[in-house]
């Protein structure tokens, strides 16, 4: 019951965070130098093309107005249309975020695999020969610029080894996909297409590798140094004594509270993991949000661009919202306790 | 008592050496910092090309392979990349220092008086941190460019604008425990002012995590700022910037690899001297919570 308070109250102040983060883009998108309906119809344009479509999008209204216009229809999902695809915002946006969302999974997953075994490893061995090498490749995995990555995979393996293809999420030839979430290596899971579904898988796999580097070395650092903590705990201790085997020890009592702070620190990761996405795509050609936000950009679109920034931060507040799911499933602490140390 | 010879007391600073200098990874941290700053400070006279810099086209010598004239080979234009990546260091280092410039004071500041003085002040403080945590840096940076033009002093100021977070959230957690400790009871009873406390008694206690906090941000500051150039956004030609020498250089992968993976190289040395000089700090100074 603690944990169901808990939790209201987390979905409270996420809700708050969102209206103040509304607060910020609007201000970017509407205080800032620069005119957006002018931005939209190009330097020939005639003054009274602008203003007429000024008028049309509402930008000649007192600014509390316009925001309240803005902060109504993002409560219907609404970002306004595109100035230029003249689609709304929202349409482009949900074609792409899906594949985004793919790769964040992927990436996600990846690191959990990866380097929370690392971490234990390391822990196991702490100031031992492999400590130090997981401890080099976390720092290595967090110095190393994503693009430089990326493009070191695509030219590895496109290139010299010719085993994976380096571009796009689906081969040319590949037959149609049922849309049913949007994310390709489970729709096609779910319509039996095996080949097509291996497909997929071949094209995630490069640029989630590249995605993961410096999150696998975050996640391998942490598990590292809280497996460390966990192991003084005078209840390790007290079970050695009992002559609890040394698996189950490890695993059962140990790595479960261990793994609390790898997910907590994940949640303040995923900036970043959306942040690098955006290059990640760009150089794998993924059709994400970040080819979009892009794009936008280079042709001033505004409602575009905010957009992008909006659900980049949607998506922010509600996978920690999702982690603190998490931990209290991991952590029966939390759930009595109500809340995350 | 027996003659026994006492050593004289070490100085702190000097412990302090010489327990840095037996740390492996903060040494060669610091060697490749030194080296980053020295070639960024010199490069005007150490720089072997230094007029290819600018707008230079060389056609006869373009996509040279690294050679002894040309370390690390030369570009699309038969501009020496090396020269290029050592001037590139000046803008990368301009760009996290004028960052962590602005954001250290500020965040610091706000999370000093958030711990301190809790109720209202944190509430209001942190919720504002949770609102500039929850938007990417880089994705932030690509709005203000859309907005504004893309160029390096707008990049800095985006950055800037999200980068106190961290920063504030860290001195939080130190002040929080700290401030119901005596020394600050103390003060407080001797009828110090607020500002004496905070600026006084809290901030020489926050410093060690700053700094180890400072040194880690420069490597990811830099990593961020060429990650922008990459996508075109940050500094605009041709004013040497290593991020958009990969981002041109990658155009020629495989066949002209230098060109792109050497300036992505340098970029991966410095963040990494950053990195290594951060983590060897915070085992000398043992903030395990930064």
């Amino acid at each position: 019951m603690e944990f169901f308070y808990f939790l209201i109250r987390r979905v409270f102040w996420s809700l708050l965070v969102l209206a103040g983060l509304s607060i910020v883009i609007f201000l970017i998108a509407r205080v800032m130098p620069g005119d957006p309906a002018r931005m939209a119809m190009g330097p020939r344009a005639s003054q009274e093309q602008v203003d007429d479509l000024k008028a049309k999008m509402g930008l000649d209204r007192p600014l509390v107005d316009q925001y309240g216009r803005f902060v109504v229809g993002l409560s219907h999902g609404d970002l306004g249309l595109s100035f230029l695809t003249k689609r709304p915002v929202n349409d482009d946006i949900s074609e792409t975020f899906a594949a985004t969302f793919e790769l964040v999974l992927a990436t996600i997953l990846i690191a959990f695999v990866v380097g929370v075994p690392l971490g234990v490893v390391a822990a196991a061995n702490k100031d031992g020969s492999a400590d130090n090498l997981v401890r080099f490749f976390a720092i290595l995995g967090a110095v190393t610029p994503s693009f430089l990555l990326a493009l070191l995979l695509q030219v590895l393996a496109g290139y010299v080894l010719h085993v994976l293809p380096t571009t796009g999420r689906l081969s040319p030839d590949s037959p149609m996909i049922a849309n049913i979430t949007g994310l390709l290596t489970i729709d096609t899971l779910l319509k039996g297409q095996f080949s097509a579904f291996l497909d997929a898988l071949r094209h995630l796999l490069l640029p989630s590798i590249a995605l993961s580097a410096a999150t696998v070395g975050q996640i391998a650092r942490i598990t590292r140094s809280s497996m460390i903590d966990v192991a003084k705990q005078d209840y390790i201790e007290a079970g050695r004594a009992f002559g609890v085997p040394n698996r189950v020890r490890v695993f059962k009592y140990m790595l479960r509270p261990a793994f609390v702070p790898p997910l907590t620190i994940l949640g303040l990761e995923f900036a970043s993991l959306l942040g690098n996405a955006f290059v990640v795509e760009l150089v794998f050609g993924w059709p994400g949000m970040a080819s979009y936000g892009v794009r936008s950009i280079m042709q001033k679109d505004l409602n575009a661009v905010m957009g992008v920034v909006m659900i980049s931060g949607v998506f922010f507040v509600v996978a920690n919202l999702a982690i603190d799911v998490l931990v209290g499933f991991v952590d029966p602490r939390v759930r009595i306790r109500g809340s995350r140390a | 008592m027996s003659a026994v010879a006492v050593s004289a007391p070490l100085s702190a600073t000097y412990q302090n050496w010489h327990r840095f200098s037996r740390n492996p990874t903060a040494v060669i941290g610091a060697l490749i910092v030194l080296i980053v700053v020295l070639a960024a400070l010199l490069a005007p006279w150490v720089a072997p090309h230094p007029d290819h810099v600018g707008a230079v086209v060389n056609f006869r010598a373009r996509h040279l392979p690294p050679s002894m004239q040309y370390w690390f080979g030369t570009d699309n234009v038969g501009r020496d990349i090396l020269s290029r990546v050592l001037f590139g260091y000046r803008t990368s280092l301009l760009l996290a220092v004028v960052v962590l410039g602005i954001a250290v004071p500020i965040g610091t500041t706000l999370g000093l008086l958030a711990g301190y003085f809790g109720g209202w002040t944190e509430i209001v403080i942190m919720r504002l941190t949770d609102v500039a945590l929850a938007i990417p840096p880089l994705v932030m940076a690509l709005a203000v460019t859309a907005v504004l033009t893309p160029s390096l002093l707008h990049e800095m100021y985006a950055i800037a604008a999200l980068w106190w977070t961290w920063h504030t959230r860290l001195i939080f957690s130190i002040t929080r425990t700290l401030s119901h400790q005596e020394f600050v009871e103390a003060a407080r009873i001797l009828g110090a002012s607020r500002f004496h406390i905070l600026f006084r008694e809290l901030l020489p206690n926050c410093a060690s995590a700053i700094l180890v906090k400072v040194s880690l941000d420069f490597g990811f500051v830099i990593l961020i700022g060429a990650a922008l150039s990459y996508l075109g956004l940050g500094v605009q030609p041709p004013t040497p910037d290593i991020g958009a020498m990969v981002a041109n250089g990658a155009d020629f992968l495989p066949d002209h690899w230098w060109e792109s993976l050497l300036p992505g190289a340098a970029i991966l040395f410095v963040a990494l001297g950053f990195n290594l000089l951060g983590d060897g700090l915070r085992d000398l100074y043992d903030v395990e919570s930064v």
